[in-house]
């Protein structure tokens, strides 16, 4: 069970700014022994970097950097504290879930714990995008794998 | 004033969605995107494909006789809304067709170590052509720098255009600011230099006569779709004196009179040079209809209507503690502003909340951050179908957007 009652938006929409007002994890570091993925293209304005340390198959240091609007600086931020320390194969999974969750599917909510606060961007279907920038920055990093 | 009411009756956009499909009044501020189209531009399309469907250029019969002769005569109308002569203006896709038909026309005309002057507040469209160009045939792309206001002044253009400056290419009026240029001091100095002046009018078209016999610009480049006509057509510009150093960019049929087997090509004079292939036949018409629409209300009004509208937006929009204005000092119908702490995409979304439908971002010009110290604005931006109840509109939901997550709950 979630911690948090998800059908109450006060909640959900607290989660957001708390995010977007002190995103985790944000930091850019000089290390070649992170993987670096760009996420650019999806509009004009993101231009989200993440950098992520793996060892043996576990995600142990998750950074990212870079400019966003609130939708993806929360969800970045949230994603870069449900990955660590999971391993990759875990890790996908959660991607997968939430994907589902913005396709409206069924989904695990422990798993995606805070990042459930984005159950309706999909109200906002310009926005899904903003959303899931860095899950699909993720996945960009494991195909470097 | 324009009398809107009586001007959104010419556009089905308006009708349709505030009875059919939305409840909510629409207060579309994307103009400087794109525009509405009239009655009068969309029948003249379908009567095209209703009544006399046929190639150009091609044939003698009589069907085919007649769809010359329309093309002809919107290619006259269309060069008279710029004041150009009719073997002036070429058809192309658009404002970056015809900017990348420019700069690579200018292929042999350019050589190693020559410069271009461009500026930082230019549209994609015109830089990245340049840049290709640049890398192409080693030539330098040089950046005019602008005043406080995004002015490229004289004096300014002055002191980076030299003796191996070739080709100056700016707005003249830019789309993020909606800056207007002095053109035509610009021009005199370009000249001066012995260089070539390119005028992107892309956003200067739809509320301002240009007139290329004054300004003298060597090139200009315009859409149709920003001034109320079609998308997927514009114009090109090539003033008589300088179409000698040009060559065409795109290659097929009807640019050329013959061929043979032994490589040598002779190609007909412009604009037919540079209008290769079948043409958007109903764009086209369509386009010169839209010119006539404009003519017909009168670019002056236009001007005029959109900056009571920023005036009246501009004096509310300076009450606002939380709303910082980028270009209040200018009359353009485009009003750049961000809301404090709020990223503008999410002002954005927010404001299509309530049918308030603006443009965040860069806008295309990439390059602006580097001198107004912002990654993205909100762009609210004018045209003659809109009136204070859409400056209303946007201010009450610009109060509201501390709401701005609301829209996803
Ligand atoms: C200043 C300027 N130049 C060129 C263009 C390109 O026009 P189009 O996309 O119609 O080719 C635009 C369109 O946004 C513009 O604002």
């Amino acid at each position: 069970m979630s911690t948090f009652d998800i059908t109450n938006p006060v909640i959900l929409r607290e989660i957001i700014m708390d995010h977007y007002s002190n995103p985790r994890n944000k930091k850019e570091i000089d290390d070649p022994s992170f993987i670096l993925v760009h996420m650019d293209s999806a509009s004009c304005i993101d231009d989200i970097y993440i950098q992520v340390k793996i060892v043996n198959n576990i995600i142990k240091k998750i950074y990212w950097h870079g400019e966003g609007c609130a939708i993806s600086t929360a969800s970045t931020s949230i994603m870069s504290e449900l990955v660590i320390n999971k391993s990759v194969e875990e890790a996908k999974n959660i991607i997968h879930n939430f994907y589902n969750m913005l396709e409206s599917k069924e989904f695990d909510h422990d798993l995606l714990d805070e990042a459930i606060c984005f159950i309706n961007v999909n109200r906002q279907p310009s926005r899904i995008t903003c959303a899931n920038i860095s899950y699909r920055g993720l996945e960009k990093v494991f195909e470097k794998l | 004033m324009l009398d809107v009411k009586d001007i959104r009756k010419d556009f089905p956009m308006y009708s349709l969605h505030n009875n059919e499909y939305e409840a909510k009044p629409l207060h579309y501020l994307d103009n400087a995107a794109t525009s509405f189209k009239p009655s009068v531009v969309i029948n003249k399309i379908n009567e095209y494909y209703n009544n006399y469907s046929a190639n150009t250029k091609r044939s003698d019969y009589s069907l085919a006789y007649k769809i010359d002769q329309e093309f002809e005569e919107a290619r006259k109308i269309v060069a008279s809304f710029i004041n150009a002569n009719i073997d002036e203006v070429a058809f192309t896709s658009g404002a970056t067709m015809s900017l990348n038909e420019i700069a690579y026309s200018l292929l042999y005309e350019l050589k190693e170590g020559d410069e271009i002057i461009l500026s930082y507040n230019e549209h994609a469209s015109n830089v990245l052509p340049w840049y290709n160009i640049a890398k192409m045939k080693r030539c330098k792309i040089v950046f005019a720098p602008s005043d406080k206001k995004g002015v490229i002044t004289p004096n300014n253009l002055s002191k980076v255009i030299t003796k191996i400056t070739k080709v100056v290419s700016l707005a003249s009026v830019t789309n993020v600011l909606g800056v207007r240029q002095p053109i035509k001091e610009l021009v005199k100095i370009t000249h001066n230099n012995n260089a070539l002046f390119v005028c992107d009018g892309a956003q200067e078209a739809p509320h301002h006569k240009i007139d290329v016999k004054d300004t003298n610009v060597d090139f200009l480049a315009l859409s149709s779709h920003k001034m109320v006509g079609p998308t997927g057509v514009g114009l090109l510009y090539v003033k008589k004196e300088v179409q000698n150093k040009i060559w065409p960019f795109i290659y097929g049929g009807e640019m050329n009179s013959r061929f043979d087997s032994s490589l040598s090509v002779s190609l007909k004079e412009f604009p037919f040079s540079f209008e290769a292939g079948t043409q958007n036949i109903a764009g086209i018409l369509g386009f010169a209809e839209a010119c006539k629409y404009l003519n017909n209300i009168g670019l002056e009004e236009i001007e005029k209507h959109e900056k009571s509208l920023k005036t009246y937006a501009i004096k509310q929009l300076k009450e606002m503690k939380n709303i910082i204005l980028y270009n209040d000092f200018n009359d353009s119908g485009i009003i750049t502003f961000n809301v404090k702490d709020i990223h503008a995409q999410d002002v954005a979304t927010y404001l299509s909340s309530n049918n308030v439908f603006i443009r965040s971002g860069n806008h295309c010009a990439k390059l602006l951050p580097e001198v107004l110290n912002v990654n993205s604005t909100c762009r609210a931006s004018l045209y003659l179908y809109n009136d204070y109840s859409d400056i209303d509109a946007l201010v009450s939901s610009l109060k509201k957007s501390g709401d701005f997550l609301d829209v996803y709950f």
